[in-house]
């Protein structure tokens, strides 16, 4: 039959790889320098501006028996992982935060659930959820520590106040802006009701919603530490601790490194939250090939 | 028949829903608007998108809708499709399913084509196991076997609207309201698909009403050509086409119909000029 040649024929035509002959080994290997080069440029910026800051010599710090290089810094760094309590400490941090943010999700979804479904109710508690997200966590500890004392509940309540916000909204945001094609196409397939938020509106929202997750968990992160500075728990032993007895023993190097460990705790995780966005918008073909 | 108020509208059939009332057998028409009117209210000034149309599209029909801009196509549609209600008027379809297709082919860009298909089937509560033995098949027909797991943005743009009719057609839809569905198509690929959509309307008996400003693709694919005025839209002009064997694009044929619609809509849209 002529018209379907012709059609296979345009299609084949249109879909015509874009003429990349590279084998899979090479193309694993390209991609993961080009993945890999800019972390190690911004690690080795780091330790230059680390170095020359120590050599500036600056308030005549370098004079002072607590001053430290990079080299002495991640020789100090490596012996607080292999022998010292750093290791344990990042345990019990990472522990509050996964339990803090587990919480904080859970609280986001069900509130950005029932307030992007009630029009009065988004347009009363819409805004308390923007204001909310704006607070600075810290400011909440006196309010926490009054209700839950010098407790792990209190640093929790505002991990929890500090990152549900914004997961809240990345969700409500998402809900927002489905587009109303779809839902009209939705509507005409015959979606109604929990098969439309199944199959529907909370797919299209993903992306908003795992934005949310990823500032959510920037808030979550700032406030545990913070919290765990503020609120210091008899023989709870966490990256805040750590930190405190540093400041109190004015051992700068080992603050550093507990610094350091934070620092890349963070980054790590927001990679994760990355690749979970990139994943996301190259599945829908959101991404410029190009580029991508 | 009487103009009823918005009260006494009966409510268009839902789409999707189970057709419990059995189909018009025969005679009458799948689709019959009679003295439809819209009113969209915005802030102050009333908008009357449609006035009075009437219109009777038998059963197997192939229906083109054409006019200039703002004659209420899209509105025309919707209101068949049950998305929207009449502000007087009635619209009936019997009971029959009806499916709609947009000038985009608004998939889900989270699934792929097969999903995007089987997504429809499962909306009517198609057991598994049949659904997907219906989706390879709803595939087949609009030529894309082989491309189930393909997503959305790896498919060309006619490729995107076959999707969509397959999905359309998942609906088992006795009526099929098409939005200008190949107007952003290249020419080659809208000509090909023309063919394609009158193949399977014939093989499925498919009423179609079909909305385009393209006075040819009218001209090749209707049975009978509907013009429309421009705000509020009413039926301006009807023009029967005898169905001769195949058509082409190209035939004079198409070409004479196509200039005689031509006139018509310079005729008024020259009433808007002054």
């Amino acid at each position: 039959m002529a018209t379907d040649q012709a059609l296979h024929g345009l299609d084949n035509l249109e879909l015509s790889p874009l003429g990349s002959q590279e084998s899979a080994a090479s193309r694993i290997a390209r991609k993961a320098w080009t993945v890999t080069w800019p972390k190690v440029l911004a690690v080795v910026l780091v330790l230059v501006v680390w170095q020359l800051f120590y050599l500036s010599n600056y308030h005549g710090i370098k004079a002072d028996h607590y001053a430290t290089g990079p080299v002495a810094g991640l020789q100090n760094l490596w012996d607080q992982l292999a022998h010292g309590q750093l290791l344990s400490a990042i345990g019990t941090t990472l522990q509050s935060a996964v339990v803090g943010y587990a919480l904080a999700v859970l609280v986001g979804v069900i509130v950005g659930g029932v307030v992007s479904r009630i029009p009065p109710l988004r347009a009363a508690v819409g805004s308390i959820i923007t204001g909310l997200q704006t607070m600075p966590s810290i400011a909440w500890f006196p309010f926490a520590i009054i209700l839950f004392g010098l407790t792990n509940s209190a640093i929790l309540f505002v991990v929890i106040l500090g990152a549900a916000p914004s997961i809240a909204n990345g969700l409500i945001a998402g809900v927002d802006y489905t587009p109303p094609l779809l839902l009209r196409a939705g509507k005409m397939m015959g979606l109604r009701r929990f098969a439309l938020w199944r199959y529907l509106i909370l797919p299209a929202s993903l992306p908003s919603f795992v934005a949310g997750m990823k500032q959510g968990w920037a808030f979550a992160w700032r406030s545990l530490m913070a919290g765990e500075l503020v609120v210091q728990i008899a023989g709870s032993l966490s990256l805040g601790v750590l930190l405190n007895g540093d400041q109190q023993q004015l051992d700068l190097t080992s603050a550093i490194s507990v610094m350091i460990a934070i620092l890349l705790i963070g980054v790590v995780v927001d990679g994760l939250f990355t690749r979970a966005d990139l994943a996301i918008r190259n599945r829908r073909g959101l991404l410029d090939p190009a580029i991508a | 028949m009487s103009i009823s108020d918005t009260q006494a509208t009966p409510p268009a059939p839902q789409p999707g829903a189970s057709a419990l009332s059995a189909v018009d057998a025969g005679d009458g028409p799948a689709v019959n608007l009679s003295e439809v009117s819209k009113v969209y209210r915005t802030g102050r000034t009333d908008l009357l998108a449609l006035d009075k149309v009437s219109l009777a599209v038998r059963p197997g029909e192939f229906v083109c809708i054409i006019g200039a801009s703002g004659c209420g196509k899209s509105t025309l549609l919707n209101l068949v499709a049950g998305l929207d209600r009449p502000t007087a008027g009635m619209v009936d379809t019997g009971g029959r399913r009806v499916g709609l297709m947009f000038q985009e082919p608004a998939l889900f860009p989270w699934l792929s084509a097969g999903r995007n298909v089987e997504l429809a089937l499962q909306a009517r509560k198609v057991p598994k196991a049949e659904r997907q033995a219906r989706t390879r098949d709803l595939l087949e027909t609009v030529r894309l076997r082989g491309f189930a797991d393909k997503r959305p943005h790896e498919l060309s743009g006619g490729m995107r609207q076959r999707v969509a009719l397959a999905r359309a057609l998942a609906q088992d839809a006795d009526v099929l309201l098409m939005d200008e569905p190949f107007g952003a198509l290249d020419a080659m690929t809208r000509d090909l698909l023309h063919d394609e959509l009158e193949r399977i309307c014939a093989e499925r008996t498919l009423t179609v009403m079909f909305v385009t400003h393209n006075v040819r693709e009218a001209a090749r694919l209707g049975d009978r050509v509907i013009v429309l005025s421009s705000r509020p839209g009413t039926v301006i002009g009807e023009y029967e086409v005898p169905r001769e064997g195949p058509r082409r694009i190209d035939s004079t044929q198409v070409a004479h119909m196509a200039a005689a619609l031509t006139d018509r809509l310079r005729e008024e849209m020259g009433r808007h000029g002054n």
